[in-house]
């Protein structure tokens, strides 16, 4: 197996310009998806990329290869450096970053989760076969497991040189109890970086019981609600959050709700969301993809807004420090610009039944489905209910519904928060997760329902 | 099992007009038979009930700019992929490493993952019956993309970038071009031996306008990157990009001050490029077999259009006419052959406005006793293939598009895709574009922003009573369709002309 290292320096080496980096990054992953209670698509990848930037002066060019033979390595660096050459001046371009120190030394990789097989998967859709077997009417089990390792080796010419692997290991269920027409659906999933910590049985239960307990749908009318959100449900609206307007990019172009509100109060004094890459009760990754060590970075403090994450690029337009949250190079970064990839809210102190007891009229949402953004700026999102939503009232959990569509200003929402919970869960993302409690908040607006 | 195999000398064979072959071309540049042959030996000794393989190698040339600053990305990737069928289970596995060695552990592997598969079977997969292929698909193309310099291309761009700074309003202005190329050679344990290379061109130009908290996009010719064909760079020249960057930037900026789009109930004329839209999350997805079979309930979610509600579910009006046609020349959604080898079709999933036909594949059209309409499509080498859409068409109608809205009493014309989102069994959908129009007495009047609309499936498409003609038909490239875990991007076609809904709830939230 080729080292990752040696195929930076190698690529580094072969680099004739003023300052270059690159990023190798060996993947391999197992996929086990199971749908109508039995393993319909099961997938084995490996893969290795190396991207490299290459910049001249103040032009920049880039490529990216999947082969690493020396002819590919030369053929890379020949594109990058011909791109470069070709390149208007990037005007507010200064320089890579150099001098960034160390990564912090954290714990990102489980070697069981590496090794985890496909046949051990398999025997967990059966063990969540077993337990649906409890239920009645028996529901149908879908979902997926995946076991990921990755390696990533970033050095640049200035002397940044980061390297480290990670793993993950993430399992999401639903499980579908039918009656005669009727159909209830539950959810539950569960995330780690040691395979041996995704609690089979407890996801399996849950989705069960969701299941059989969200067949007998009652319409609900539109209109604003309290609403409980489970952390899956959370972290996709902190997910669009953070995609719209969380990095500095987004602010430096006034397309984030950051803009102009920094210092000022903007959501409920019991929200407080911040990035920290390092944290290991998250899915921790200590170094960017331009190598710099990822820093903490508070977005908002008891529902102060504090700041934002920067990347190299951000930090030297703004003279600022590079917090370490910068995209590959390329698209991501230069549309999107740096994003916090391992966000953080900060739990309560309540039991989630303490928060049921609390709501007056209300809905208990598992998760969401199809989130869009409808006005970055304003952050009103739009996205639908799935996989078990209910009705509260007075306390109680009284019937499942049919799904309903939300279009909502979130920071709005998050600005009258009514209880958190104490639990929080780990929600995977594509290269990193969000770390999230249950939220009540008292506002919420639905404004479509649905046949299901 | 079968073992003919086809070799390279059998002859190659002509197909639709779409299908251009240029002296074995794909094969020289590929040169993966010897590979796949091996690896399809090594499947014939793994005894696998059916096994393919697919090698693939893409190439894509991504620009960017700005706000006068370019950014230009070259990737390219090669590989292998392989799905074998053992003891009535799927397995696949993939590697970038094309050695013996590697196509040796990547075959092991999917036999593996199969087996392991086999631990859960209740009811084995059956294929529908495909006849073997050997053939050969190449795109058309008349200006080869890759010898247009990419200078003259960042030019452009920027020059286009400069006509839509019409105002101190416009913050953000970007301009987009993108060449891609897939070669890619299959072989089925069935005797299949399928060489297809794509070539796709295509770019856009947008302007955002922000002021006091108000922020506004405009595209051309569409949003997200703009249009896109199987085609060469005379696609890219004939979008005109230039010619409409001044009123992009003006409408951008006009947009801030525009009037907020009421909330009422009322009559909607959609735009060609936001009905290719209606049309891939209405249509597209739910038409999609292994949806409605459950194949993705835990994540993209299912479909309402189940099976006892083929040839008998009223979908849409009368004039509504939608077919699923990988042949249509240009398309993102057109090739030879599918990636489990199923020659492309054209074929009606809404006829007359009843459901006529799913997407599928060989998987799940046995379970209707149906034949594969040949939808399978991989997105590279490293990903098994999974049903997407191919070019999903709404048919054209008789009406022009002047006649429609002088036809119109009252109404909303809604233009350009902003947001999209719809239920897991895609019956809930809200929309939001760029830009809208009030009409009145049969008149456009002024501008609306921040138009949503919202209604579900059935009802929204039982009220379309006029679709524009072929003279305002146009088929859109879209390249961002999401399906599958791990994730798939597909590229697919929409081909859609202006068309007139009634009683449609528009200005959905609190603005």
């Amino acid at each position: 197996m080729v080292d990752i290292k040696e195929i930076a320096e190698k690529i580094l080496k072969l680099v004739k310009a003023d300052q270059a980096d690159v990023r190798v990054l060996r993947e391999r992953s197992h996929v086990t998806r199971f749908a109508n209670s039995q393993i319909h698509q099961n997938m084995y990848e490996e893969n290795c990329t190396a991207d490299l930037r290459v910049v001249i002066g103040k032009k920049i060019g880039t490529a990216k290869i999947n082969l690493l033979g020396e002819e590919n390595l030369n053929e890379l660096v020949e594109r990058a450096t011909k791109i470069a050459k070709l390149q208007k001046d990037r005007a507010d371009f200064v320089t890579l970053p150099s001098n960034v120190g160390k990564p912090k030394k954290v714990k990102t990789f489980v070697q069981k989760t590496a090794n985890h097989s496909v046949e051990e998967k398999a025997m967990s859709v059966k063990k969540l076969l077993e337990i649906a077997e409890n239920y009645r009417p028996l529901p149908k089990v879908y979902g997926a497991f995946t076991t990921t390792t990755n390696e990533l080796c970033v050095m640049n010419t200035l002397g940044v040189s980061a390297s480290g692997k990670n793993t993950v290991s993430n399992l999401g269920v639903c499980m579908i109890a039918e009656e005669g027409d009727a159909k209830g659906y539950g959810w539950a999933e569960s995330a780690h970086m040691d395979v041996s910590k995704i609690d089979v049985e407890n996801v399996g239960k849950i989705a069960a019981e969701k299941a059989v307990n969200s067949i007998h749908t009652k319409k609900m009318e539109p209109g604003e609600y309290e609403v409980i959100l489970e952390p899956r449900a959370v972290s996709e609206l902190l997910g669009y959050l953070s995609y719209s307007g969380m990095g500095a990019l987004a602010v430096q172009e006034q397309r984030s709700f950051l803009c102009g509100n920094i210092g000022n109060k903007i959501m409920d004094e019991k929200i407080s969301i911040w990035d920290d890459g390092n944290d290991e009760h998250g899915l921790p990754i200590p170094f960017d993809f331009e190598g710099v060590p990822k820093q903490r970075v508070d977005i908002i403090e008891n529902g102060v807004a504090r700041g934002y994450v920067y990347d190299s690029y951000t930090a030297n337009r703004e003279g600022k420090k590079n917090t370490g949250h910068a995209l590959p190079p390329g698209m991501g970064a230069f549309e999107i610009g740096p994003l916090p990839t391992n966000l953080f809210m900060k739990e309560g102190n309540m039991h989630v039944e303490d928060m049921i007891s609390n709501c007056s009229r209300g809905l208990l949402v598992t998760k969401l489905h199809y989130v869009n953004i409808i006005h970055p700026v304003k952050t009103i999102f739009t996205g639908m209910t799935r996989d078990g939503t209910f009705y509260i009232e007075n306390g109680k959990i009284l019937h499942p519904v049919k799904n309903l569509r939300f279009t909502q200003n979130v920071v709005e929402a998050f600005s009258s928060v009514n209880g958190i919970s104490a639990e929080k869960s780990i929600i995977a993302g594509d290269f990193g997760a969000v770390v999230c409690p249950y939220l009540h908040l008292d506002k919420f607006h639905f404004t479509g329902v649905t046949e299901f | 099992m079968t073992s003919h195999r086809c070799s390279l000398a059998s002859p190659c064979k002509g197909r639709n007009t779409n299908m251009y072959i240029r002296d074995c071309m794909v094969i020289h540049m590929l040169g993966h038979d010897v590979e796949l042959d091996y690896a399809l030996t090594l499947l014939e000794k793994a005894k696998v009930e059916y096994g393919d393989v697919r090698f693939v190698s893409r190439k894509a040339e991504r620009i960017t700019t700005k706000n006068g600053a370019p950014v230009v990305s070259i990737s390219s990737s090669k590989g292998v992929g392989v799905r074998t069928l053992v003891n009535g289970a799927w397995g696949f596995a993939s590697t970038n490493d094309i050695s013996k060695k590697g196509i040796k552990k990547v075959v092991e592997l999917a036999v593996r993952t199969a087996k392991a598969s086999g631990l859960t079977t209740k009811e084995k997969v059956v294929l529908s019956p495909e006849d073997p292929h050997t053939d050969k698909y190449e795109t058309v193309i008349k200006k080869n993309p890759w010898d247009v310099p990419i200078e003259d291309k960042i030019n452009y761009l920027l020059e286009c970038e400069k006509r839509m700074r019409v105002s101190d309003r416009i913050k953000i202005t970007l301009g987009y071009s993108e060449v891609w190329e897939e070669e890619k050679i299959f072989g089925s344990t069935e005797g299949s031996r399928i060489h297809q290379k794509v070539i796709e061109t295509g770019g856009g130009i947008s302007a955002v306008s922000i002021e006091s908290g108000e922020m506004q996009t405009r595209s051309y010719p569409t949003s997200f990157g703009g249009d896109y064909a199987q085609s060469g760079y005379e696609f890219f020249d004939n979008l005109k990009l230039l010619e409409n960057a001044e009123r992009v930037g003006r409408e951008s900026e006009q947009l801030i001050s525009a009037l907020q789009c009421p909330q009422e109930i009322t009559t909607l004329i959609i735009a060609s490029d936001q009905l290719a839209l209606q049309v891939h999350e209405s249509c597209g997805h739910p038409s999609e077999l292994d949806r409605v079979f459950g194949y993705e309930a835990s994540y993209a979610g299912t479909s309402f259009m189940t099976p006892e509600k083929l040839n008998t579910f009223r979908y849409g009006s009368d004039i509504v006419n939608i077919v699923g046609d990988a042949t249509v020349p240009g398309g993102l959604g057109t090739f030879g052959y599918d990636d489990e080898g199923v020659r492309a079709q054209n074929f009606h999933i809404i006829k007359n406005g009843i459901i006529a036909g799913y997407l599928s594949s060989r998987e799940t059209a046995a379970k209707l006793g149906l034949r594969s309409t040949g939808a399978m499509r991989a997105d590279g080498y490293n990903r098994m293939p999974i049903i997407r859409m191919t070019n999903i068409n709404l048919l054209p109608g008789t009406w022009k598009f002047d006649e429609l809205i002088r036809d119109t009493k009252k109404g909303i014309y809604v233009e350009t895709n902003k947001s999209w989102s719809i239920d897991d069994r895609r019956l809930n959908f809200q929309f939001g574009t760029e830009i809208a129009y009030r009409i009145e007495n049969g008149e456009m009047k002024e501008m609306l922003k921040n138009p949503v609309y919202t209604g579900i499936t059935y009802e929204f498409w039982r009220s379309c009573d006029a679709i524009c003609s072929k003279d305002f038909w146009h088929l859109w490239g879209l390249r961002n369709c999401g399906k599958g875990e791990p994730g798939q991007v597909m590229r697919v076609g929409h081909g859609t002309a202006p068309a007139r809904f009634n009683n449609v709830r528009v200005g959905v939230g609190k603005w």
